[in-house]
């Protein structure tokens, strides 16, 4: 039997602005050690601030240290249990890998530092790029784009600046080939990615079976507008899409360039490479597969990785190796799609990553790999007996079910996931793909132990008999949070983003 | 069952016009605002724009869905409903009255006759949802 | 566990995937480090940036600032850094409601009625500016000053090359240091936005207020762009000057130089712009029971629903680095915010003063109010200078100019912050003086 949580001081904690105090002080810091301008000379009154930051909070260290973390205690996290988000990769985030992202010596050095005094970084960034070279089998890496989305829009520019050097610029700076093509399970950030660059986005449909549909592919293809195919692979119900080869060989006699989603790559490493497969380009989400923790959202890094062919095109700077134990930034690529970010990348999520594949080897990464397969094929199995699977196929590192079943006692997806909390786990991804209704996607990855995956396995049948016996249980859930399901309607309707002063403290 | 009042014209995209002279009122139907659930915005098109038959004027939203609007007939925007800017959730509870969207001077009046009627409608949502 | 799925070996497990991609030896990567050789050999690297270890006088675009204790272990907590983007808001309300804070204090340090949850950085949120003028204004011409961060300028011309955007580059008042009004005279009913950045990259305060008056004339947009934001301590909010969008590098609010990463880019507009933002908003809700609680709201606006007409294709953001910045500007507070601010533009005065006394250098920009980064034309080649000051003083001097502007070979751009203590900066003198 599950109980409400008690109230305790911890689930009453207000916004810090109504936390306030006019003359508390949070910080220390030494006095001023220089002769003082007067202030009219230092600044001219009309270019001062004149509301002495009213409304920004007067708190104290202890208040600041309190209020963060009561509220913390409301947030699940990867720590406290497996998070089978499908497609996020919630795996472990090694303390180890914080640790030296944390060293003086790449924390407190400034991007523009001079080469020679920022050699270590740059190595390590090089490093980080000949292995996820080596990781995904094809020839060139960038790291400078900041997350997931931004690698893609990378990845499509650098499409659209090799077919306009290839076949010139259409009409109106149209590209002539002006379509790209997008799997309808595709991420949302695929599209508008595509868009970014001038594409007009066509979608390919995927057959029954839950594989790209080879003749839509073909047919789209014989109109001989495709600029590409971005694809997810596994895609996004989990499924190796095993025509790979011959997906990237009709694009290709298409005059089109194929790129792939790297998202999923946490089902591939040292077992399978894109570039062996026919892609062309791909982004990695080093906050996925290599362990960078996700932060609440962020920040992320998106190395976008391609052919030696597509290597001109890249972001400039390169880090690239100017002899023996000597790396520079080097600028002088003409064909570059230019700049997508001032510096570098996240270059405290490199320090992370090679961490990540440094303490793991060559070995640990392939059993990684091997261990994130088998939890899913243990779900996939578990559950197969109540919940619809939609695809026979054997799933990778995530599979994919849906409501089907539960759906006649008026039990959903939605609820599911909340009655999932209540047993003390994180929801799987709900409602995506959007070609499988009412889909959950569940993705435990390699760090969970049979233990837990067996108890998930539990907590998803015992809602699977609650829908069947006691639906309102479900319906109604969570029963055991802080707060109950919030009217995200209303909430749209008359948006309040942000705290103003006459606004009256209530807390729950 | 939905609402389907006699007096307006349909089209494919569940948009209703009532015709008066020269002028159409347009808004969505109670089929498709029951299809969207709770309506938390509508974004219109500006007074003076000219409407194609077909043609995107605006959008309507729900917390996890964002939708076009089609024009039912080509026309230039004269009067806008902008109580829906405040209170977007009059679509769900008045989609035929209080919640029109946008008058419009018809173009050509002729296209109103390609529209469904209201049995035709019926029939037309009957066979999709099925 | 494989024989509980039917399987007899790992192999097996990869069976869809065509046997001539599967591969069959180990990839061509190190072999396993235990923890301590990994951190000997992270340190070794570490210890190579000779930069980290001198007293900075390096900004541009980031920032050394004093990190309060109590940020980065806050953020060490597992139940904010290792937790996912915030959709079950259930069990995520503690970062839902930081990013509340977060989002409040960009409006109101900018002096703006919305900002979303986050960008990538100062550069990107520049791009997005740039695009979001266009939708905004449905108009074509974006211009854009030529005292922008150059690879600010370098990313939005990346950003727009196929958005069908016109980026006009304004020209430079060589005299003053701002932005050259007259050529901005190029401003008609096609310009969507002017872009400024202020302080600009040359350390000079813009007239944002002419500026606005000027854009809103032709019903353009101003569109004010931050790299120091400690200077919002002190400096008037863009908001007050008739900004329409304000967008920021928030490095400064207490996170890591990280050689350039991650970063924050802030992005704040006007209450009726807020459906046309990019990124994540944050709002208020409420449960069945009445009790207020957070909500990713707005989402059509994004990617995952709207795909191709989304404001943008971010999706991850810079969670955790707002976190960071949150924590920074609640430590420092009203109080500590006009403090830090004060003590950086003093010293930076106090530097100035003492580096234009020395013979033969001069502040080419000295009669333009400024916070806490300025110009210095030296007597000697820049880079040569700077290189001695790091081998023979161990002092990293600024930035010289000949990086972005190979025309300006003896102009250091020197910033001074609350952490180089009066020493240090005596120290410059010392040095600027007897290397020239």
């Amino acid at each position: 039997m599950i109980t409400k949580a008690t109230t305790h001081i911890t689930q009453n904690e207000a916004l810090i602005f109504e936390r306030s105090q006019p003359g508390r002080k949070g910080y220390m810091l030494p006095a001023l050690d220089v002769d003082e301008t007067p202030m009219d000379e230092l600044l001219p009154a009309a270019f001062r601030r004149s509301d002495d930051l009213e409304g920004v909070p007067e708190v104290s260290e202890v208040d600041v240290v309190r209020h963060f973390t009561r509220i913390s205690t409301w947030n699940y996290n990867i720590d406290l249990g497996m998070y089978p988000l499908g497609s996020c990769t919630m795996k472990y985030n090694s303390r180890l890998n914080e640790r030296v992202a944390r060293i003086k010596g790449f924390a407190n050095l400034h991007p523009l530092a001079s080469e020679e005094d920022s050699q270590g970084a740059l190595q390590l960034l090089y490093e980080l790029q000949q292995h996820l070279s080596e990781i995904t089998g094809l020839a060139a890496v960038s790291l400078q784009p900041a997350a997931g989305a931004h690698g893609e829009m990378t990845g499509v520019m650098i499409i659209r600046a090799f077919l306009d050097a290839r076949d010139g610029v259409g009409e109106g700076d149209r590209p002539r080939r002006h379509v790209m093509l997008i799997p309808d399970s595709a991420h949302g950030t695929n599209p508008a990615s595509a868009h970014l660059s001038g594409f007009t986005v066509k979608t390919v449909r995927s057959t029954p079976e839950g594989q790209t549909d080879l003749d839509a592919l073909r047919e789209l293809c014989a109109a001989g507008d495709v600029a590409g195919l971005m694809l997810t692979n596994p895609n996004t119900v989990g499924l190796f899409e095993r025509n790979i080869r011959e997906i990237c060989r009709i694009v290709h006699d298409a005059g089109g360039l194929v790129y792939m989603d790297g998202a999923n790559m946490n089902a591939l490493v040292g077992w399978a490479r894109p570039g062996d497969m026919g892609v062309d380009v791909i982004h990695l989400n080093l906050h996925k597969t290599f362990s960078t923790p996700h932060g609440g959202g962020g920040p992320g890094s998106g190395p976008c990785c391609c052919t030696k062919e597509l290597e001109p095109y890249l972001p400039v700077p390169r880090v690239v190796r100017a002899g023996e134990d000597r790396y520079k930034l080097d600028f002088d690529y003409p064909k570059t799609i230019g700049r997508v970010k001032a510096f570098y990348g996240n270059f405290g999520m490199a320090v992370r990553a090679l961490s990540y594949i440094e303490t793991h080897g060559a070995d640990g990464l392939r059993e990684a790999t091997e261990a994130a397969v088998l939890n899913a094929r243990v779900i996939a199995h578990g559950l197969a007996g109540d919940y619809h699977k939609p695809f026979d196929d054997p799933p990778m590192h995530e599979v994919v079910f849906t409501d089907k079943r539960q759906a006649r006692k008026g039990v959903h997806t939605l609820d599911i996931a909340k009655r999932l909390i209540d047993y003390g786990f994180h929801p799987m991804t709900i409602y995506f793909p959007l070609i499988v209704q009412g889909a959950m996607l569940i993705e435990p990855t390699e760090s969970v132990g049979r233990q837990e995956i067996q108890q998930f396995i539990e907590a998803m049948r015992a809602i699977a008999r609650e829908a069947e016996e006691t639906p309102d249980l479900v319906t109604n859930a969570p029963h055991t949070t802080r707060i109950g399901r919030l009217d995200e309607a209303a909430a749209a309707r008359k948006p309040v983003l942000r705290w103003r002063p006459e606004e009256k403290a209530a807390v729950a | 069952m939905a609402d389907i009042p006699d007096d307006l014209h349909y089209s494919k995209d569940h948009e209703w016009i009532r015709v008066e002279g020269d002028t159409g009122t347009v808004g969505i139907t109670d089929h498709a605002q029951n299809q969207l659930g709770d309506i938390v915005y509508v974004e219109l098109p500006r007074v003076g724009d000219s409407l194609e038959a077909g043609g995107v004027f605006g959008q309507v939203e729900s917390v996890k869905a964002a939708n076009d609007l089609y024009s039912p007939v080509s026309g230039e925007v004269t009067e806008l409903n902008e109580t829906l800017n405040d209170d977007p959730e009059q679509v769900n509870k008045d989609p035929y009255g209080a919640a029109w969207m946008l008058r419009l001077r018809l173009k050509d009046a002729g296209e109103v006759d390609k529209l469904m009627n209201a049995a035709e409608y019926e029939d037309y949502t009957k066979k999709i949802t099925e | 566990m494989l024989r509980s799925v039917g399987l007899n070996s790992p192999e097996e497990l990869f069976d869809t995937i065509p046997a001539d991609i599967l591969l069959r030896d180990l990839l061509d990567t190190p072999s396993a480090l235990s923890e301590p050789e990994l951190i000997t050999r992270f340190e070794s690297l570490a210890a190579k940036n000779a930069a980290a270890h001198r007293p900075n006088f390096l900004g541009a675009g980031a920032y050394s600032h004093y990190q309060p204790t109590i940020v980065d272990s806050l953020i060490s907590r597992s139940e904010f850094f290792t937790a996912y983007t915030p959709y079950q808001p259930e069990i995520s309300q503690g970062t839902l409601q930081a990013i509340f804070e977060f989002q409040t204090l960009v409006c109101q340090l900018t002096g703006m009625d919305v900002a979303n949850a986050s960008m990538y950085d100062g550069s990107t949120s520049v791009a997005e500016a740039v695009l979001m003028a266009e939708r905004v204004t449905r108009r074509r011409k974006v211009v854009v000053s030529g005292a922008l961060h150059p690879e600010y300028l370098h990313v939005a011309d990346t950003y727009v090359a196929h958005a069908g955007i016109d980026l006009v580059r304004a020209g430079f008042d060589e005299h003053s240091g701002t932005t050259n009004f007259d050529e901005l005279g190029a401003l008609d009913d096609q310009t969507a936005a002017i872009i400024v950045q202020s302080p600009n990259f040359f350390g000079c305060v813009e007239d944002l207020q002419t500026l606005s008056e000027r854009a809103h004339k032709v019903g353009a947009l101003l569109v004010v762009c931050v790299t120091e934001s400690i200077s919002l301590g002190l400096l008037r909010e863009p908001g007050a000057s008739g900004a329409d969008i304000v967008v920021a590098e928030g490095q400064s609010f207490g996170v890591p130089l990280s050689f350039g990463g991650p970063y924050l880019g802030l992005f704040a507009t006007r209450e009726k712009y807020a459906r046309q933002l990019p990124g994540r908003l944050v709002g208020v809700a409420t449960d069945k029971e009445g009790r207020r609680g957070f909500v990713l709201t707005l989402a059509t606006r994004e990617q995952h629903i709207r795909r191709e007409k989304a404001t943008s294709n971010i999706c991850t953001n810079e969670g955790l680095i707002a976190l960071m910045a949150t924590i920074y500007l609640e430590t420092l507070g009203r109080r500590g915010l006009q403090e830090v601010a004060m003590q950086c533009a003093q010293k930076a005065a106090y530097a100035a003063r003492r580096i234009a006394e020395i013979e033969g250098f001069s502040l080419p920009y000295s009669a333009t109010p400024r916070f806490n980064e300025f110009v210095v034309r030296a007597p000697v080649a820049a880079d040569g200078l700077l290189r001695r000051l790091a081998s023979e003083r161990n002092i990293t001097g600024g930035l010289a100019l000949s990086r972005y502007f190979p025309e300006r070979p003896n102009d250091i751009l020197v910033c001074v912050t609350e952490t180089n203590p009066r020493s240090e900066i005596d120290a410059l003198v010392n040095g600027l003086a007897e290397l020239t």
